[in-house]
Parts: structure tokens; C-alpha cells; sequence
């Protein structure tokens, strides 16, 4: 049995030399949270920072994979390198899921400059599955110029991506709602670029407008995002996103984003801080502390508060026992 | 962590007209708790294997109607193979006739699962042979 560092350090010599199977390899440790993820990200972090990491979001049936995909194409023609995380959602019951982002992105077999990967949410709640951005970063490392994430079907506040990305695209549909709805805080708020996809239909131009006119005056300035429209399953308007992606990209690099940068290094730090939390509650000895405190909270003798007090400094007095 | 979801391809190699059973099986393997990468019809044997290694999936379901599996198999566990993917457990569904069962075992099948096989037979089969997980 090799340590997990050599296992590491193996497979990320050879994802970096370009083997594919071992990217995959790091990808799935990095899902599982495994000691080997843990080796490889010390190694890939500090290579990671030069990808273009672009979150593509938006309701279920609005045609995101179908917009990858095209991006995809668009991005290969110009002999750029891709990889897609492409998460969905997974069973608050079983713990399955139907990874199906697939079935709109089989054009790219053999061409190794492009790299789909699909993700299980986990039952995490933002959109993303809670390794999202970690798989990014492995994505990053290796050399791809543009990671592309594209979320679960969202609602109206799984806004997780746009912390995870340098630009987040959100896509709506036509007769997806009206004015009201483009002004209700939450998902539209985040976006860099607004897309109305299945352009080709009724009603596509009219839901352009009315987000423009609703969109101006607030953090994204007095014309707000720009909103465009695509049809996705042909390709139309597809290379004017692109242009307007890799504007967007320069744009930021004029303009310092070091703000945004900051943020999603705190997201991912505060991330790692509650898994941390989390598993040492799963750990024996803190388990029989978590189950007496859950049950006294479900019988009201405490509350959720309290028992959470005590959990910490019981993980705290464990945490400073082993150091002596 | 030993008690990750195990990873299934489920694909659709050659010209069949119609998925409904490989959807009814990937969504009978989601309810066992499997994550399951799901990829439409008429894919290439190309398309699976780079799946495959991709998703750096456990198992490989494929699922044939058309008669073609003969040829399709045994390229498709070719390329596992070539991609170095030996471990990866193939399994077979559809219309195969006994008769072609051995040769499908030898290009390197695990199993094939005919008309009638429940999805508890096949999760259970898939739980119980598919390759030790890191």
C-alpha cells in the first residue's frame, strides 16, 4: 500500500505531462475528498490562476449544456483548450444521480484538448458540488485555457458560482417571467453576461428587452450586464458571446479584480473550514458527543445553538490535545 | 472513503432507434444509489472509451439492441483496454443471444444481462464485482 503522497505526487507528475487517465484519476480523489486530493492540491494549487474560469448557470431547460457544447466548438475552431465541469444534482433519498450534461457534448471524442468531466452535487445546496472549484483548480493546473462550470438547473439563489468563477453567464429562456422577476434579487444579480437562449423562438427579443430595461442602474452600472441572445442548438450568437466572454476577461485584468479573487479564496477557505468541522464530528469519539447533542435538541432539552457551542469546543479541547 | 457512490457509464454504442431501457436502468441504478453518467444514443465506440476515461467511471453498462454487438463490444473493450482502463467492469444489455455470450466474455464482458433481468439483479451483480475502489 503506497502513501497517499506518493500516489499523488505519481499521478500529478503525469497529469501534468498531459496523461488524461490520470487527470481523471485526480478528479475523482478530489470528489471523494480523499488524503490523496488533499497531496495532489498542495502540488496544484500554486500552478493554478492562469485558467479562465467561466460559470455558465441558469433554470433547468435553458439550454446549458447545449450552450457548453457550442461554446466548446467555437473555442476549439480557434485552437483554444477546454475542460467542462458539468455538475447535477443528486438524490436527497439514495445518494444517486443521472449525470446527463453529456448526451449534448459527444462531438469531442479523440480530440484531447477538450475535457468533460461530470460531478455529483452531493447533496450540497449552492448550485456546484462542494469540490467544484478544487476540480477546477486540478483543471487549471494542467494547463486548460478556459474551465468552463456549468451548475445544476438553478432557482432563484444558487449563486455559488459566481464566486467560483471569473465570469458567470447566467442563461434564461423566453416567457420565462416578466419584469418583476428580472428585479427580484438573487441569480440575475451575479451575472457578468445575460443570455437569452432558444433565440429562434416567439418572445426571445421581448424577454432581451425587458431584462435590459430592468437590469441598468445597479452594481453592474447604470446599463447594467449585457444581455444577448443565442440560439444555442444552431449556434447563433454563439462567437458574439465569446467575443463578449474574452472582453469581459480583459476587462478584468485591466481593472484589478483582486476584490473578486479575495472572495473566492475566502469561499474556498471557509469551505474547507466547515468540511474540516464537518468530519471531525463524523469521527469516532466526537460521534457519540454529535448524537447525544442532536438527540437533546430534538427533544428541545437544548438548543441548536448551545449544542453547537459545546460541539466546537469539544472539536477545539481535541484539536489542542493532540498538538502537546 | 469507501462509501462514495460507485460510478456508472451507461451508453448506447451503434444505431438503435430507441433508449427507453437504458433509461429505465439508469434511472432503477440512481434509486440504488449509484451516480450514473448517462450519454444518449449512437454513441461511437470512441465516445464511450473517452467517456469512460473521462468520468473515470467503475463500470461500463453498455446497452444493444441493433444486433451489432459483436462488433461493437469487442472495440469498445479494445479501446478500455488501449486507454488503459482494463479495470473498468464491462457489462452488457439487450438483445444478446446465448449463443454469442462466451465470445462477448472473452473480448472481456463481466456480464450479460438479457430481457427480465431485474434492476436489484443487475445493482446487485454491479455492487458486488465492481473493482476495488481507491
Amino acid at each position: 500500500m503506497r502513501s497517499p503522497a506518493g500516489v499523488a505526487a505519481e499521478l500529478c507528475s503525469t497529469a501534468l505531462a498531459g496523461d488524461r487517465r490520470s487527470l481523471a484519476k485526480l478528479l475523482t480523489a478530489v470528489e471523494n475528498r480523499t488524503p490523496v486530493a488533499e497531496a495532489a492540491l498542495r502540488t496544484l494549487y500554486p500552478l493554478a490562476g492562469r485558467a479562465h474560469l467561466l460559470g455558465i448557470t441558469g433554470p433547468p431547460g435553458a439550454g446549458k449544456s447545449t450552450l457548453v457544447a457550442a461554446l466548446v466548438g467555437e473555442l476549439r475552431s480557434a485552437g483554444r483548450t477546454v475542460a467542462v465541469v458539468a455538475v447535477d444534482p443528486s438524490s436527497p433519498i439514495t445518494g444517486g444521480a443521472i449525470l446527463g450534461d453529456r448526451v449534448r457534448m459527444q462531438a469531442y471524442a479523440g480530440d484531447r484538448d477538450v475535457f468533460i468531466r461530470s460531478m455529483a452535487a452531493r447533496g450540497h445546496a449552492g448550485g456546484l458540488a462542494s469540490t467544484t472549484g478544487a476540480a477546477c483548480a486540478v483543471l487549471d493546473a494542467v494547463g486548460f485555457e478556459i474551465v468552463m462550470i456549468e451548475t445544476v438547473g438553478t432557482g432563484q439563489s444558487e449563486v455559488e458560482v459566481a464566486a467560483a468563477a471569473d465570469t458567470t453567464v447566467v442563461l434564461e429562456a423566453p416567457e420565462m417571467g416578466d419584469e418583476v422577476q428580472a428585479i427580484k434579487a438573487g441569480l440575475l444579480e451575479v451575472a457578468d453576461l445575460v443570455v437569452v437562449n432558444k433565440g429562434d423562438r416567439p418572445g426571445a427579443q421581448r424577454a432581451a428587452s425587458q431584462l435590459r430595461a430592468m437590469l441598468g442602474g445597479g452594481r453592474g452600472g447604470l446599463h447594467g450586464p449585457p444581455v444577448m441572445i443565442t440560439t444555442a442548438a444552431t449556434g447563433a450568437g454563439v462567437p458574439e458571446l465569446l467575443v463578449a466572454i474574452d472582453r469581459r476577461r480583459a476587462e478584468g485584468a485591466l481593472r484589478d479584480d483582486g476584490a473578486a479573487r479575495l472572495a473566492r479564496a475566502e469561499a474556498e477557505v471557509r469551505g474547507a473550514l466547515a468540511d474540516r468541522i464537518g468530519r471531525r464530528l463524523d469521527e469516532a469519539g466526537s460521534a457519540t458527543a454529535r448524537e447525544a447533542a442532536v438527540r437533546d435538541v430534538a427533544a428541545h432539552r437544548i438548543d441548536p445553538y448551545t449544542a453547537a457551542d459545546e460541539l466546537l469546543a469539544g472539536l477545539v479541547g481535541v484539536e489542542a490535545g493532540s498538538r502537546r | 472513503m469507501t462509501d462514495r457512490p460507485i460510478k456508472v457509464l451507461i451508453a448506447k454504442p451503434g444505431l438503435d432507434g430507441h433508449d427507453r431501457g437504458a433509461k429505465v436502468l439508469a434511472r432503477g441504478l440512481r434509486d440504488e444509489g449509484f451516480e450514473v453518467v448517462y450519454t444518449g444514443l449512437r454513441q461511437t465506440p470512441e465516445m464511450v472509451a473517452t467517456a469512460a476515461l473521462q468520468e473515470d467511471v467503475d463500470i461500463v453498462g453498455l446497452s444493444i439492441l441493433s444486433g451489432a454487438h459483436m462488433t461493437l463490444v469487442p472495440r469498445i473493450c479494445q479501446l478500455l483496454k488501449a486507454e488503459g482502463l482494463a479495470d473498468v467492469l464491462v457489462t452488457v444489455g439487450g438483445i444478446i443471444p446465448d449463443d454469442d455470450v462466451p465470445a462477448l466474455q472473452a473480448a472481456g464482458v463481466s456480464a450479460v444481462f438479457g430481457p427480465g433481468t431485474t434492476i436489484a439483479e443487475v445493482a446487485g451483480y454491479l455492487r458486488a464485482n465492481a473493482r476495488p475502489r481507491e
